[in-house]
């Protein structure tokens, strides 16, 4: 027997670890991933590499300069997942260094110097995808034509010319395109929703060409989490169920006033992997049952406004970091009854 | 016995460990065999110094009274077997606390096994004092965790209960005690009900058990024969033992915070303890000793003993052939609450209900704490709907304030937050820590308003005794005053020779008095 000092109880543990909890949330990925990478071929990949690579580097520096043990920071998983939902954000023709930026902004500044994992108010893939959003619109807006809306996505060694500087490349243009989302906004109620998407190149089944794709592989990702009860039901569903209402009450029929319908908000640009992946990040979100509710709802409506009524195509990272800011106050105000007081 | 099947009402929250019970009940109850040595705990419930009726070489016989407890107070303690009285002094017994407590270390004689039993009862014959004092004297406390004196509880309730629940639910791992005295005994246990039923004046009595214990529920439905006792099955989930939460399953009501489920007219008693009163009513027995699981995989022959108090977890251990190369821990209680035990020395207790010798493969070594990422598992999984994640904060970062808004003071420590924290963070002991950090605070409030009452008191007798002194010197300025208006003609030379005639008489008196203490010396 070993004479170490008598531990507390409970002495012993379901056996679940940060890791474990993060191997299944890049498990989850995948399905995603792999409707990007077939709608926008190599880039996606380059992204996905490149990023985790730069995430662990940066973390493993800061840890050091912050004399914090290494390895076992590294080991819990947590940069990786960062890097990943960063890199699926990102247009498939980023550049590294755009790359290199978020990634900075992401583990640099909004996780390691706000005290690292568990400390951080912002989650941080949306801080470094917002800061490279802002400074480099014309970058992060070039998004590939995807596959049936083009014959012939960026080959290999294109995409690594991209990959290294896309101005390089000679006719881009002849890859690029607005996404469904974008070229659905900047329509300006000229046509009916039902003639556009006739017209429209990008436009899918119900929503945009490959998106309404990438988002049915996020949601069975999203659906794996809450089977494997690494996510709770309360955020996700709150996220997509406001998103719908308010796309129902603004659909107008498909007249050409109409800001789309409630199919193509849910299953566009990034609603499901905002909804599953980002707005889910445990650190960052409300931690009360009622108070996750709330902050749903809350990301849910900014998404809305923001694609309906704002600037740009998508809203996800610019609401989920509006309701980080919200989570302390809802989580304050949503404190559950303890058993035993007053009803 | 009643064949409706019960409403039963959900815990919030709750967690299904590995329930590890198999292996202590293969076979029958065994008897612990007599030790060389018994260490009772004489320790009364408040603390107060136990009045001890033996000395250090007397010669007691089993069941003889170790202390002399004040009636209605106190907890009484026998000789658990007949021997000779070797030490008095404060000894580890499995506690909390880890404090010493005060222990009568008895050398046992194995010669002598006559027992002093108390005059059985005839129970439904007998007063409702007569049964409570029959439960004092038999030193009967609770047999399922806390310990208390089960007379105290009982005299605190009269009149006011309307629901018994004896509480057979034994939701920890690894603890079979319950479980296997139902199966043997469950016509005592029965018995106790009724006794505690007649007692209380309650219209029913509700058995709440887990539907884990097929064998135990039978034996039970068997013996059920009033219509007063329902056996209620109910899931098995952790903690739906703990008290309030057996009693909220059973009957929907919630015991507000703070208070005692007794105000909420429910009086709620372990099996153990029915049984014990049972023993000690019908057949006069003293508590002398209890069934205690060994149990863990550095263990053989895992198995319920019925042993005496005071027996060392040493010989127990013995008994179940422990392979001490394996041991890696030794736990008094379940893996979810129990406390760690420094060495095997330590004696039973009326409370301890099961020892877990355990390995690192069983139940391996807490890997260290990583940071809280407020996965909120936790919240899932609290049986009392806190939020421990942010009573971590508030107890790491020492902010009582908040984490009494938060409720701290509800939690029951049962650990099932804990158990499924991902970044393995003792949750537990940093609310214990805060809660005793709480209470120091509100002890400090305390002694700080004690101060200022004192010195407010302290303040007014000053200025009284002033005011006094200040009236007492106006009176004889005063008379000093009126003195020469009424001798007008003497001189100042004639008040002179008067004050010094004063002077002179009182050194006179002074020397005296010294003199005096001189020779005193």
């Amino acid at each position: 027997m070993t004479n170490a000092a008598p531990t507390s109880s409970p002495h012993s543990h379901q056996g679940h670890s940060v890791s474990q909890l993060m191997l299944h949330v890049l498990l989850a990925c995948v399905p995603g991933t792999a409707a990007l990478v077939f709608f926008f071929g190599y880039g996606v990949l380059f992204n996905l590499v490149s990023l985790v690579l730069m995430a662990l580097l940066s973390e493993a520096a800061v840890l050091r300069l912050r004399r914090r043990a290494v390895l076992p920071a590294l080991r819990d998983l947590s940069a990786t997942v960062t890097a990943v939902l960063l890199a699926l954000a990102l247009p498939p023709t980023a550049p590294w260094w755009l790359g290199l930026i978020a990634i900075f902004f992401a583990i640099v500044v909004g996780k390691q110097l706000y005290g690292g994992l568990g400390y951080n108010p912002f989650n941080p893939a949306m801080v470094g995808y917002v800061v490279v959003l802002i400074s480099f619109p014309v970058q992060m807006t070039r998004w590939l034509l995807p596959q049936g809306a083009t014959d012939a996505l960026p080959g290999f060694s294109e995409a690594v010319t991209i990959f290294f500087d896309g101005e390089l490349l000679q006719g881009i243009d002849a890859f690029t395109g607005a996404t469904a989302l974008d070229s659905f906004r900047q329509q300006q109620g000229a046509q009916l929703v039902s003639e556009f998407r006739q017209s429209s190149p990008v436009m899918g089944q119900w929503s945009g060409l490959g998106w309404e794709w990438i988002n049915v592989g996020f949601l069975f990702g999203g659906l794996y989490l809450l089977y494997k009860r690494i996510i709770r039901w309360h955020i996700p569903a709150t996220v997509l169920l406001t998103l719908g209402l308010l796309a129902l009450l603004f659909h107008d029929g498909g007249s050409s006033a109409s800001h789309g319908s409630p199919l193509m908000h849910l299953f566009g640009g990034a609603t499901m992997l905002g909804a599953f992946f980002i707005a889910t990040d445990p650190v960052t979100a409300a931690t009360t049952p009622r108070g996750q509710l709330v902050y749903g709802a809350l990301i849910g409506i900014v998404i809305y406004v923001i694609r309906a009524f704002g600037n740009y195509p998508d809203g996800v990272a610019f609401a989920v970091l509006l309701a980080n800011f919200a989570a302390p106050l809802i989580d304050t105000c949503t404190q559950p009854r303890t058993f035993g007081h007053a009803k | 016995m009643n064949n409706a099947l019960p409403k039963l009402w959900s815990l919030p929250g709750g967690i299904h460990p590995p329930e590890n019970k198999s292996q202590s009940l293969n076979g029958p109850i065994r008897m612990a065999a007599l030790p060389p040595q018994l260490t009772v705990p004489v320790t009364q419930p408040d603390y107060a110094t136990p009045q001890l009726c033996v000395q250090v070489g007397d010669r007691v016989h089993k069941g003889q009274a170790l202390v002399r407890a004040a009636q209605s107070s106190g907890l009484l303690a026998h000789a658990p077997a007949a021997g000779v009285v070797s030490a008095i002094a404060g000894y580890a017994i499995p506690n909390a606390s880890g404090l010493p407590e005060l222990c009568v270390v008895i050398d046992t004689d194995p010669t002598d096994t006559r027992w002093a039993k108390l005059k059985a009862l005839d129970y439904p014959g007998a007063s409702i004092d007569t049964l409570i004092e029959r439960i004092a004297d038999a030193g009967i406390s609770g047999l399922g965790g806390a310990g208390f004196p089960t007379q105290l509880k009982l005299r605190s309730t009269l009149q006011q209960v309307d629901t018994l629940v004896l509480n057979a639910a034994e939701c920890e791992p690894f603890i079979t005690a319950d479980a296997a005295l139902l199966c043997e005994r469950a016509a005592d246990v029965v018995t106790g009900g009724l006794i505690l039923l007649q007692i209380t004046g309650a219209g029913r009595c509700l058995i709440g058990i887990e539907d884990n214990k097929p064998q135990a529920i039978a034996a039970l439905q068997q013996h059920c024969s009033d219509a007063r006792l329902q056996v209620v099955v109910i899931p098995a989930r952790y903690p739906s033992g703990a008290e309030n939460q057996l009693i909220h399953i059973l009957t929907g009501k919630e015991i507000p915070s703070g208070t005692l489920a007794v105000h909420s007219g429910i009086l709620c008693h372990n099996v153990g303890t029915a049984y014990a009163i049972a023993r000690a009513v019908v057949h006069g027995e003293q508590l002398l000793s209890r069934i205690t699981t060994v149990s863990g995989a550095a263990l053989r022959e895992p198995a319920n003993y019925e042993v005496l108090t005071g027996t060392p977890v040493a010989a127990l251990l013995q008994h179940s052939g422990v392979d001490h190369t394996q041991l890696s821990r030794l736990l008094c209680g379940g893996p979810l609450m129990g406390i760690e035990l420094p060495h095997a020395q330590l004696p039973v207790t009326k409370t301890t209900n099961c020892v877990v010798a355990t390995t690192e493969a069983e139940l391996p070594s807490p890997p260290p704490a990583q940071a809280c990422i407020r996965c909120g598992l936790c919240v899932d999984v609290c049986p009392v709907q806190l939020l421990p994640q942010q009573l971590y904060w508030f107890a790491r970062s020492k902010e009582y304030t908040k984490a009494q808004a938060h409720n701290l003071q509800d939690c029951i420590e049962c650990g099932a937050c804990a158990y499924v924290c991902p970044s393995h963070i003792p949750l537990v002991q940093y609310y214990r820590n805060a809660k005793a950090g709480i209470r120091e605070q509100s002890d400090k409030h305390q002694r700080a308003d004690y101060a200022k009452q004192r010195f407010e008191v302290h303040q007014q007798r000053v200025a009284l005794e002033q005011a006094q002194s200040d009236q007492r010197r106006a009176e004889r300025a005063a008379a000093v005053k009126a003195q020469p208006a009424a001798a007008a003609g003497t001189s100042a030379q004639d008040a002179i020779a008067a004050a010094l005639a004063r002077v002179q008489a009182k050194k006179a008196a002074q020397s005296i008095d010294a003199g005096k203490q001189g020779d005193s010396k």
